[in-house]
């Protein structure tokens, strides 16, 4: 096996025991990046002479027994996160070259934790999309088949962890960002719940619903990174001061007892029939391992895409307002498409007499999707919803028609108007595709949702899989 | 069709029109941190773009953090001005694109502001004070030419830094009013210790807005009213006033409307300057700060900012110097003048250590000499010698004085004529006639003051 | 529903060119019309939910820390003149 092909906890003992050195995984690494970047258009930006300088310094403190949560580990950052000096452009040509003066907040974290940074990796313009292809430096593509969107807009990030570039690598979700390119790539992608983990420093795009996550292999991975990520931030006003707890404590748990919810508004027609197959396959096995599967009723799920479509744009058009290519950046027309669209679509929904009829109703209908949510927790632990109602599609097929785009994030977009935590973990292929789950709990119930997962986990290596691509 | 007896019939019912101003003040807070972020709030006559930060510069990421103290404040403003201060509040993003404003919107407060509907009475008179509320300043723009292009340029220094702004119900029909307003308000905030209130330094800004109806006997608003902007002393907070309703009455006694829009006192051409078209008045589209969660007040929380505020606020001031017994007059003339008003209390303090011998100088004669004299670069020492000096001169009245002056002018009409002939040494005359009469020994520093005043 | 996007363009400061915007009209009725579902549900007395973390009362102290370096805050721009941030002359009068 690779180096670059073990998760995060095997790198770790190993790098413990000395049998390799954070310059030889990092290494291996760079090696994927070199080999497969060109092809599979995952990197906007690699920093190659940074990460093995960090690696060296991560070698001394591990020779001298130093013991940091990421000590040496690869990881990439969607280029969405502020970088200090490294150029980050959300994607976009509206932000080519800018170089921040600071770091996030995250960004910070993962370095004290020993993290060696290998790049930026590409997205969705603004991180405006579900596939990938509004990146205006080309679309990512899918490893597992290089025709199809790996989905977006963590697009890159996803790919990278994937195809072992990177051992872990950051996301941010807002309405299924995360989710869906893990369930279309073979990974598992933690959405957190919203202020769980800081925004400072983040590029945003709609402040009340992006929420900032990872891409790892196992859930394991993905508890021990949020161990780094999560907590209270003096710089961000939406986290709130809600403990830090160890996430790796329940892993080990199973999921016996447990009441996990099938809402029925999730198994509609538009789902395809190969993936409801592989979810029902899922619940049997948790069934199996002692879980109760419990039918529920989430009623206000037809309506979470047109709340989405209004609150996002909305508060999309005001945080882009701020490009206009005085102190930073390009001018404004050097905006994409997507990003035209949702600034002129928010505009218009804030606007005077539009206002009521769009904004404030949708922040109404929110209120009743957030109970429906809450009511539903009354009766289960969790709830288990396939992530997206369809396989990853081609390359090309939906550019044209911007709402058969804005359909894909019909079962992940309620999760982040409730800012509930999702963890999407994959639960097999059709046709060579990958196929995912997404474990939903109520606010702050991260550990329940690895504990669900790894339970999953144990038992379906998934992760061991590798693209050929 | 205007005919002769329409326009005359016109005249008439100007004569008669009303006058409506409201008022709009931004107060820069003394905070040490700016509004959302750390930088440090003093800014003024720094090197430019020195102190800014991702935040207040507005770069990709950055977040907004309230300054508590700031907060605080703005409540003690409210309730100086008798304002109900509502429990709940929340910041709102005011969207619009300027070039001083870095992230595109301006975080202010639109429906639920800290402070409503309080009032403030001023020359006799109450005036309603619609809200008070809270937001950030924006960078200041210069304008000047770059090898030769026109050109703005932008100093964020000044961005992000709190801002409170005091919005007066349209209750104003003078000039005389409104400057009266502005140095009760000024004094407040500087009692409050909330703010220098420095008008030269944009401390406070002032912008009326600016109405005449035709309508004598309705109490509706006119469907126009002109925002005044760049009013930056005292001084021409009168005549930027007076020249703009001048020139609003003129338009109205065409039969024309007045334009809806902003303007600008110029004060070299001693006129108002049309600057942006207010049109349908800018599309705000406000909605609530996501990134800011609201702010909810205890009734304790409000009730411990009113308990500092006690004994601060000018009248306070004004009546702990009556109780020492300094005239009405004398009391208010200090306190509107906040650097007397701190010698007055220096000089007071050490008037019993003074020893036996020299005349002790009540709080009223100290009060009197800091009034009338010029005292800057004086030491208190210094100060105190002088008032005891005076204090051996004999004392007659200012209003005795005024007398015995009137009369001198009366009977000598030459020293008016010469005065304004440009015979400043007539003066001198003056007081030596005012000193015949009197034949006691007057402090000619405050005899000179009072002649000069009644001349002018 | 339709959008007068040459207004909502102006608005939201998008230069658009004159075949954009029957493109984007499109586009964004499309959209618009999908979003019109909403109307149908009943929110009376439902309030508005902008929070979901359900905090109040974030503040920080009155406590100032160092600002970024001048060369710093302009080490973006591509117009700057005198430590100034440059632009295009915006005419008040």
């Amino acid at each position: 096996m690779k180096l670059n092909e073990l998760t995060i906890k095997q790198a770790k003992e190993r790098l413990k025991k000395k049998q390799f050195s954070s310059v030889d995984l990092t290494n291996a690494c760079l090696e994927q990046i070199m080999k497969k970047n060109k092809n599979l258009n995952v990197f906007i930006t690699v920093c190659e002479s940074l990460a093995l300088e960090n690696a060296k310094k991560a070698d001394k403190l591990i020779s001298v027994g130093q013991d940091l949560p990421l000590l040496g580990i690869p990881i990439a950052l969607k280029d969405l996160f502020s970088t200090k000096g490294i150029e980050t452009s959300a994607g976009s040509n509206v932000l080519k070259g800018y170089i921040p003066p600071y770091d996030a907040t995250v960004v910070v974290k993962l370095k004290q934790a020993g993290a060696v940074i290998l790049g930026k990796t590409n997205l969705d313009a603004w991180a405006h999309g579900s596939s990938g292809e509004n990146s205006d430096f080309g679309p990512t593509k899918n490893p597992w088949n290089t025709n199809f969107v790996p989905g977006g807009s963590s697009s890159g990030s996803a790919v990278s962890v994937a195809t072992g570039m990177s051992m872990a690598s950051t996301g941010t979700d807002t309405g299924g960002s995360i989710r869906l390119p893990a369930s279309f790539t073979n990974t598992v992608g933690l959405k957190p719940t919203y202020g769980r983990v800081s925004r400072n420093g983040i590029i945003a795009m709609a402040s009340s619903l992006d929420s900032i996550g990872h891409f790892t292999k196992t859930a394991e991975d993905s508890a021990l990174f949020l161990q780094v990520t999560a907590g209270k931030d003096e710089f961000d006003a939406t986290t709130p001061s809600v403990e830090v707890p160890d996430y790796t404590k329940d892993l080990e748990k199973g999921v016996k007892g447990l009441k996990i919810g099938i809402p029925k508004e999730y198994f509609i027609k538009g789902l395809d029939k190969n993936i409801k197959e592989e979810v029902k396959k899922a619940f049997r096995f948790y069934e199996s391992q002692g879980a109760e599967i419990i039918d529920i009723s989430l009623p206000n799920t037809e309506y979470a895409i047109a709340t989405y479509y209004i609150i996002q744009p909305a508060e999309v058009s005001s945080n882009l307002a701020r490009y206009d290519g005085i102190r930073f950046g390009q001018d404004r027309r050097a905006f994409g498409e997507e990003a035209k669209r949702r600034i002129m679509l928010g505009t218009f929904t804030l606007s005077v007499g539009y206002y009521d009829a769009y904004y404030k109703k949708a922040m109404k209908v929110r209120t009743l999707i957030l109970r429906d949510f809450e009511e539903a927790f009354k009766k289960v632990d969790a709830i288990i919803t396939p992530v997206s109602p369809t396989m990853p599609w081609k390359i090309g097929e939906r550019v044209d028609d911007p709402l058969a785009m804005y359909l894909s994030d019909v079962f992940a977009a309620p999760i982040n108007l409730a800012g509930l935590p999702g963890l999407s973990v994959p639960i097999g292929f059709i046709d060579g595709l990958p196929v995912g789950i997404q474990i939903l709990g109520p606010h702050f119930s991260e550990n329940l949702l690895f504990r669900i997962a790894h339970a999953y986990e144990t038992a379906h290596k998934w992760y061991e899989r590798t693209p050929n691509e | 069709m205007l005919t002769k007896q329409r326009i005359s019939g016109m005249r008439e019912r100007l004569m008669n029109s009303r006058t409506i101003i409201g008022l709009e003040v931004h107060v820069e807070l003394k905070t040490k941190r700016k509004m959302f972020c750390n930088c440090s709030a003093d800014y003024f006559g720094h090197k430019p773009n020195t102190h800014t930060c991702p935040v207040c510069l507005g770069l990709p990421g950055a977040l907004p953090v309230p300054n508590k103290q700031a907060l605080e404040w703005c409540i003690a403003i409210g309730l100086a001005l008798n304002c109900e201060i509502p429990l709940f509040s929340k910041f709102d993003r005011k969207n619009y694109f300027y070039p001083d404003l870095p992230k595109g919107y301006q975080i202010s407060q639109y429906d639920q502001p800290f402070c409503l509907r309080g009032k403030i009475e001023v020359n006799g008179k109450k005036f309603g004070i619609t809200r008070v509320h809270m937001e950030e300043d924006t960078g200041k723009l210069s304008h000047g030419k770059v090898e030769n292009e026109d050109v703005s340029l932008i100093d964020f220094n000044r961005s992000g830094v709190p801002l409170v702004e005091i919005v007066t119900d349209p209750d104003f029909n003078n000039a005389i009013d409104v400057k009266a307003y502005l140095q009760k308000l000024q004094q407040i905030v500087r009692y409050l210790g909330v703010s220098d209130a420095d008008m030269e330094k944009g401390q406070m800004r002032l912008e009326p807005n600016i109405s005449i109806s035709l309508d004598v006997n309705s109490t509706k608003l006119p469907n126009y009213k002109v925002e005044v902007k760049n009013i930056n002393s005292f001084g021409f907070v009168e005549k930027a006033i007076n020249f703009e309703l001048k020139r609003q009455q003129e338009i109205l006694e065409k039969g024309e409307k007045p334009v809806q829009e902003t303007r600008g006192w110029d004060e070299s051409k001693q006129k108002t300057v049309s600057q942006r078209l207010k049109e349908e008045a800018n599309d705000y589209r406000y909605f609530p700060e996501p990134d800011i969660p609201p702010l909810r007040w205890t009734d304790n929380e409000i009730a411990d900012i009113k308990e500092k505020m006690k004994g601060k606020m000018p009248e306070d001031k004004i009546k702990e110097l009556i109780n020492l017994e300094v005239s009405q007059s004398n009391a208010v003339l200090l306190v509107a003048n906040m650097n007397k008003l701190d010698l007055f209390n220096e000089l007071y303090s050490k008037t019993k250590f003074i020893k036996g011998g020299t005349p002790i100088p009540t709080a009223n004669q100290i009060s009197n000499y800091l009034i009338n004299k010029v005292v800057e670069h004086q030491t208190i020492p210094q100060i105190m010698h002088s008032i005891q000096s005076s204090l051996t001169l004999s004392s007659v009245s200012n209003d005795e004085l005024k007398e015995v002056i009137r009369k001198v002018l009366k009977n000598n009409p030459k020293i008016m004529q010469d005065y304004k002939a440009g015979k400043k040494s007539v003066i001198q005359f003056a007081i030596g006639q005012v000193m015949y009469i009197i034949r006691k020994k007057i402090d000619t520093e405050i005899l000179k003051k009072l002649i000069t005043d009644e001349l002018k | 529903m339709k959008i007068d996007v040459k207004h909502v363009a102006k608005l939201a400061n998008i230069p658009l060119k004159n075949d954009e915007v029957k493109k984007y009209e499109n586009q964004l009725s499309q959209i618009l019309e999908y979003i019109e579902k909403l109307t149908k549900v009943n929110t009376d007395n439902i309030k508005e939910t902008s929070q979901t973390t359900g905090l109040e009362n974030v503040t920080r102290d009155d406590v100032a820390s160092p600002s970024l370096k001048q060369d710093e805050a302009l080490s973006n721009t591509k117009s700057k003149h005198n430590s100034l941030f440059k632009v295009k002359a915006i005419f008040e009068e």
